[in-house]
């Protein structure tokens, strides 16, 4: 191919794009918030004000520091809700509304106020975030009732909460950078809590250093938006990306993808998340189902601006959403620590997320539809283990549980049903909000649509392996925990969290997707996909088919026999599975290595190099001035006979010249 | 008949005398008098050239010679006294503790 037609083809493909992101992005244009909302900020407040309290206060608060912990993201939430209400009160085009707080940068041309959004895609998160949050902040006041630091736990919390409320609120790609680094900082403070453990403080750095990978991706993205379109607002860029090159559109998309990749845990940066489990179970409660990694499918999702113009972009979104799900669903078959298993099956399931904001105005609406249906029925089940495993004494290996279905009645339902949400049974919400994914990644077509789509499927098959597998370990067969453990059911304040998250799981998918509620809603922010989905597709059915086959496996496996308390030697598969498919490996060999070398080089060369070339210049200096010293001997006479000799020299070299 | 010659010869006389003295007594007030040796020697030859050219040049350094080689003297014996009150010596050699 020549060159000339290589740019046509280039040039048609960017025209294409602008016709195709034409077509699907309806886009709002943002009014001045009024009424109700003009108190947007109080949403960031509220958390901001229960962190400052709790961390500035000191001891003075433990008494009722985690009554202030809870109430603040519940007035939060009951705020949220209001916001919301007044939103649906708007006709669909007006529902973005701004409020700016401040200016918060105003140098030249570099104006960034301090803003918020408050538009349908901003509000679903909002209400995701403070009122699963808030369900997990009373679970915490259970959780960690005997934990002498609970006030400290709390101040964190709400301060995770106040980061991840800035990130999805502000109107301007500065200002979410700026709740992107706090969500960042909260989590690292977080999972290491007990950081007296160093498994604890370890995978905090991992966790830390993980995500500053991504952040580098994000922060680069912002610069560029600066640099391209002189602006950092979603207006701003928005508005501007139609006018430039292919090539600039589809950099700003890797970009940002690869901030979404650090924050939500996708490969090639998801080793943090299985060592995040060693944080208190709430927090991972809330990091994987309210804040945290939701934060890479929202960046993807409110910047699908940038994605519609860019089919390549998009289509890395789709492949590491694909790998990452089958990724993720491999290492959740493998892992017999409870919490680690479910990690395993986040990756996965915002995997499925990745994919869906990946496939474009065809995969928003659902990746929202999924990401907050998963919100609930994640967070149930991470607060179902948090209970066994507080039941248990904090063991977590699944091969020592066992017949807690009997001991435990409360979670194990409320357990049950985020399982059977999460792996798709009708009418549970993931049946509602994971089929259509899988079914708009076959309509995509083409290779790629093939694979993705085989890819989602086959996913949605090992979910249902290693999901009932956890269940059957942990819920029935003989008891396999030792005589000094006494597990009960959980005290209320554990267990309503629970009942309130479940009713969530089994409720939200199909609430969202029939009658087409979310789409409606969300539609003019993100766009509509260009076909109607019907509730029974084929891909569904094939999933469903799957589904049924991956529970007989895990059945005949797991239910059918004894489990061993020692795990057996398993197969290479397995063995790769539970070594994370060898994720921890890949970044020693790749970068941690190469680095030391690196250092050591580094090292080497200033010691020997720099400083040898310092040194030898100075050691010369030294030596030379000891010995010229040494003419210095005190005795007037020599200095009278070296004045003599200058004087000779100095007056024959006159002489000299003269002649 | 004495020419300038003989003045001049007779100065660097007198002046390598005061130089081979400075080099090679140890007495401060031996050495001090060769400097003035050195000095009037200079003056000698200043002298023999004012008279050779006709002019007030050489006449007038001469003076200048004499008053800084006064200054000189009277500074250079306060502080030989002072040295001798310490050490009971005139050596030059034995005032050697400024050095290296």
């Amino acid at each position: 191919m020549t060159g000339s037609v290589a740019a046509q083809h280039a040039a048609a493909q960017h025209v294409g794009a602008q016709q195709f992101a034409a077509q699907h992005a309806v886009g709002l244009t943002s009014l001045h918030a009024t009424g109700l909302q003009n108190a947007a900020w109080l949403l960031l407040a509220f958390p901001l004000i229960g962190a400052a309290v709790l961390l500035l206060g000191g001891k003075r608060t433990n008494s009722w520091g985690h009554l202030l912990g809870v109430a603040m993201p519940v007035l939060a939430f009951l705020y949220g809700a209001a916001a919301f209400g007044q939103m649906l009160s708007y006709p669909a085009s007006q529902r973005a509304r701004v409020l700016t707080i401040f200016q918060w940068i105003d140098v030249a041309r570099f104006r960034v106020p301090l803003s918020l959004l408050l538009d349908p895609l901003s509000i679903c998160f909002v209400l995701l975030i403070t009122g699963v949050g808030s369900l997990i902040h009373i679970f915490a006041v259970g959780y960690m009732s005997h934990d002498p630091e609970r006030r400290r736990f709390f101040g964190y919390m709400n301060l995770f909460l106040a980061a991840m409320l800035l990130l999805v609120l502000s109107d301007n790609y500065l200002g979410l950078y700026a709740g992107w680094e706090g969500v960042g900082l909260a989590s690292y403070l977080l999972i290491g809590f007990w950081q007296y453990k160093p498994a604890a403080a370890v995978a905090a750095k991992k966790a830390f250093i993980a995500n500053r990978v991504g952040d580098v991706g994000l922060s680069l993205a912002v610069m560029l938006m600066f640099f391209q379109f002189g602006s950092v607002t979603f207006g701003g860029v928005f508005g501007a990306v139609h006018s430039a090159s292919h090539g600039v559109v589809t950099a700003l998309g890797l970009l940002l993808l690869l901030g979404a990749c650090g924050k939500s845990a996708q490969v090639p940066l998801q080793s943090w998340l299985l060592d995040a489990m060693e944080g208190p179970t709430p927090v991972s409660a809330l990091i994987h189902a309210a804040t945290m990694v939701t934060a890479g499918v929202y960046l993807i999702v409110r910047s699908s601006p940038i994605f519609n113009l860019s089919a390549d972009a998009r289509l890395a979104v789709a492949i590491v959403g694909a790998v990452t799900l089958l990724f993720g669903a491999i290492i959740g078959c493998a892992k017999d620590d409870i919490k680690k298993a479910l990690a395993g099956s986040t990756m996965s399931q915002i995997g499925y997320m990745m994919l869906a904001a990946g496939l474009g105005p065809a995969g928003y609406v659902f990746a929202i539809a999924h990401l907050l249906a998963h919100g609930f029925f994640k967070a149930g089940l991470f607060l179902g283990a948090g209970s066994v495993k507080h039941e248990m004494n904090d063991e977590v290996d699944m091969r020592r549980f066992g017949r807690l279905a009997n001991v435990m009645p409360i979670t194990f339902v409320t357990f049950g049903l985020g399982y059977l949400a999460i792996i798709g049974i009708p009418p549970l919400s993931g049946f509602f909000t994971k089929d259509p994914i899988i079914d708009a990644a076959f309509e995509k077509g083409g290779t790629s649509g093939a694979l993705l789509g085989t890819a989602a499927l086959i996913g949605a098959g090992i979910t249902a392996f290693y999901m009932t597998r956890v269940m059957l370990m942990t819920f029935t067969g003989e008891k396999r925990w030792d005589d000094s453990v006494h597990p009960h059911e959980v005290p209320p304040v554990m267990w309503s969290p629970m009942i309130v998250l479940a009713i969530g799981s089994v409720a939200a998918g199909g609430f969202l997707i029939l009658g087409n509620r979310l789409l409606n809603f969300l539609g003019p922010v993100t766009g509509v996909p260009p076909t109607q989905h019907g509730i029974w597709t084929k891909a569904g059915g094939a999933a469903l088919v799957l589904v049924v086959i991956g529970m007989a496996i895990a059945w005949a496996l797991y239910g059918r026999r004894e489990v061993p308390v020692t795990a057996p030697a398993g197969s290479p598969v397995t063995v790769a599975a539970r070594k994370d498919l060898y994720g921890d490996s890949v970044n020693e060999g790749l970068l941690m290595r190469p680095g030391q070398w690196l250092t050591r080089l580094s090292v080497f060369f200033d010691n020997r190099g720099i400083d040898g070339l310092v040194n030898t210049v100075a050691a010369t200096f030294g030596g030379g001035s000891g010995r010229l010293r040494k003419l210095q001997t005190g005795f007037v006479r020599s200095y009278a006979l070296s004045m003599l000799v200058g004087a000779v020299l100095l007056v024959g070299a006159l002489l000299l010249v003269r002649l | 008949m004495v020419t300038p010659a003989h003045f001049i010869g007779l100065a660097v006389i007198l002046f390598v005398i005061g130089a081979v003295g400075v080099l090679v007594r140890r007495n401060a007030i031996v050495v001090f008098m060769c400097v003035e040796l050195m000095l009037n020697a200079c003056n000698l030859a200043f002298l023999a050239f004012a008279r050779m050219h006709g002019g007030l040049d050489g006449q007038v350094i001469a003076f200048f010679v004499m008053v800084v080689a006064a200054a000189e003297v009277v500074v250079g014996l306060a502080i030989l006294t002072a040295i001798f009150r310490a050490r009971r010596s005139a050596s030059v050699d034995d005032a050697n503790l400024m050095k290296y």
